[in-house]
């Protein structure tokens, strides 16, 4: 390997610049004050933490996790998401507060990248985590929070796709029985290999109208309607279960609301191998990826020993950001350019502008070499020059 | 709504037949669109616009979402490993992946090499069979290599095994079979549902009537 040049970061790594921060900042604040409006309390977590803990746990492959070793050559991760770390929170510095918590995170994560660039390995992600509460109202308080934080950043059209993960199990477990048989058609759907799931389920010895109903999953997508069509598929007890849950889950958005952008999706699976009832994602118009993505995740406080149903979701700031588009409206900001003699009345003139509100600048005319180019970087100039007292230029 | 969908198009080998089946399936496309050189091509009147890219990049475009929609061989989805939806088996470009070498070749080196524009697939095959093999990647003309001693044997795409032969090749395990998928981005999947579930059922309704033809 060759050294690197200066100007070099590692793969996935951004520079971000002030223009771009500024946008950022203004999003993620309008984000974060409604997730606090909803009584959702923000916490930090480290960077690092330990593969064996937080690092298995989370759902991200284990090649995309960036690995190091401590002193002790312990292998410490960079967090590859804020769900575990949560949940390592809540059942340690947290134990004793009780259940439901509603907490909030806004941090980077890490992802390191597989095969090319043209993906950050870093990225922001802003999210909610809503903890001890297995209720369909603590589903629609998620979705609706999260739809509701898209139109409030001015994201007009968007699609938010919900699926139940358990449904499909049981959908399958209760057509083919066996578990392996159901794995490999799980690994099918898990991988969006639909010519791939079709053609084994016609491959599997089953009554026609089994194959049917294991073909008719690909197609359950669209409005409320799909949840009348899921439940002719099966008369699976957990399954229906599944189905009543979205039907209550769909009339509670409607009291939100929120339930306009709402499509259900039974094909919908997560990267994120922890979820096990509702998952979700959210899309906007123009981006190839979800901008918002969540789901319940009942097992994996466990997994830290505090045991809770759980929901949350998070939003994926780079993306959320390119949906927004290039608004152009940023910050207005004042220069005041004076001489040493006048020094004073600048001073007096940038407390006074800064006091209220406004973002001053303040430069010695002699540590500027091209005037005009600098300038031309401020939305407004107050030239305090030369001995001439009180007079703007 | 009158979104157009953006296609991935693969130039070459698939290309023909591809076109052929979109207008069958009725959508009408620009007579002049065979024989333009131009990379981008709009076709207001399906609601399309297609973009013409190397096969191996086709699904590369669909991931990142650039293009809602694409044709790619299952040899390129093998390779590429893509996070993209598999709908739809379209039949066109028939061919097989498949193992070839000298005929009574020694293939028990310590270190056997293995030559392919498919390394992935290579890779992953010889794993599956216990065995390791130390992968070449070349971008064409693959039967050369066993026939200058780069490597011992090769893996590629077979259609009428007529280069394997005239090369003095042949063909010793076949791994998988290979037709052209239809490949959509996960993303548009829901947002363009409507009409990719429509383009997705006009070309559905064509490929299962041509089966039953055969």
């Amino acid at each position: 390997m060759s050294k690197p040049f200066v100007f070099e970061k590692p793969a996935g790594m951004r520079d971000t610049l002030p223009a771009f921060y500024q946008k950022n900042e203004d999003i993620k604040n309008t984000i974060k004050k409604e997730m606090e409006s909803w009584g959702y309390q923000f916490i930090q977590t480290p960077t690092l933490e330990y593969h064996e803990t937080v690092g298995e746990a989370s759902a991200i492959l284990d090649q995309q996790l960036f690995k190091l070793l401590d002193m002790e050559g312990k292998t410490l991760v960079l967090r590859p998401d804020m769900t575990a770390p949560i949940a390592r929170v809540v059942s340690s510095s947290m134990k004793n507060v009780a259940y439901p918590l509603r907490l909030a995170y806004s941090s980077p994560v890490f992802r390191a990248q597989q095969r090319e660039g043209g993906r950050p390995a870093e990225f922001e992600q802003v999210g909610i985590e809503l903890i001890g509460e297995g209720t369909s109202s603590a589903e629609a308080e998620a979705l609706a929070l999260m739809t509701e934080v898209i139109k409030k950043s001015g994201i007009q059209a968007f699609t938010v796709a919900v699926g139940h993960i358990g449904f499909v199990q049981e959908l399958l477990a209760d057509i083919l029985g066996n578990d392996n048989r159901a794995a490999e058609l799980l690994r099918y759907l898990n991988e969006k290999n639909y010519v791939g799931y079709t053609s084994h389920v016609k491959e599997l010895p089953l009554s026609s109208i089994d194959s049917q109903r294991l073909l008719k999953l690909l197609d359950l997508r669209g409005g409320i309607e799909v949840l009348g069509e899921a439940s002719a598929l099966t008369p699976n007890i957990k399954g229906q279960q599944a189905l009543e849950e979205l039907k209550t889950l769909y009339k509670l958005l409607q009291d939100y609301d929120a339930a306009q952008n709402i499509v259900f999706d039974f094909t919908l699976f997560s990267h994120m191998s922890y979820y096990t009832g509702i998952v979700f994602e959210g899309y906007a118009a123009g981006i190839g990826a979800p901008i918002a993505s969540g789901g319940r995740y009942d097992d994996l406080l466990s997994r830290f020993d505090r045991k809770a149903p759980a929901i949350g979701f998070a939003i994926r700031m780079d993306y959320f950001i390119e949906a927004l588009g290039s608004k152009n409206d940023s910050i207005k900001k004042d220069c005041i350019l004076f001489t040493p003699e006048r020094r004073k009345e600048a001073l007096l003139l940038a407390k006074s502008k800064r006091s209220e509100g406004g973002n001053v600048v303040m430069q010695d005319l002699s540590g500027v070499r091209n005037v005009d180019e600098f300038s031309k970087r401020f939305d407004e100039i107050h030239y305090l020059i030369g001995s001439q007292q009180g007079e703007d230029l | 709504m009158s979104t157009v969908l953006t296609m991935a198009m693969p130039k070459g080998r698939i290309f023909e037949e591809a076109v052929d089946l979109l207008r069958q399936a009725g959508y009408p496309l620009p007579p002049e669109f065979e024989e333009s050189r131009k990379l981008i091509i709009d076709a207001p009147e399906a609601g399309l616009r297609f973009i013409l890219a190397k096969p191996m990049d086709v699904p590369t475009y669909v991931e990142h979402g650039v293009a809602d929609i694409g044709i790619a061989g299952k040899d390129v989805m093998l390779e590429e490993e893509r996070d993209v939806y598999e709908v739809l088996d379209l039949k066109i470009s028939e061919c097989y992946l498949a193992v070839a070498g000298l005929p009574g070749g020694n293939y028990q080196k310590v270190a056997p090499k293995i030559a392919s524009k498919y390394p992935n697939v290579a890779s992953h095959y010889f794993r599956e069979q216990g065995q390791q093999v130390e992968v070449i990647k070349l971008n064409g003309s693959i039967e050369l290599a066993p026939l200058i001693g780069l490597a011992d044997r090769i893996v590629d795409i077979v259609s009428t095994g007529r280069t394997l032969k005239e090369n003095g090749l042949v063909e010793l395990e076949k791994i998988a079979d290979i037709t052209s998928r239809l490949i959509v981005n996960p993303a548009s999947y829901r947002l363009h549902a409507l009409r990719i579930n429509e383009l997705v059922e006009r070309m559905r309704k064509l490929v299962d009537n041509k089966g039953d033809v055969k």
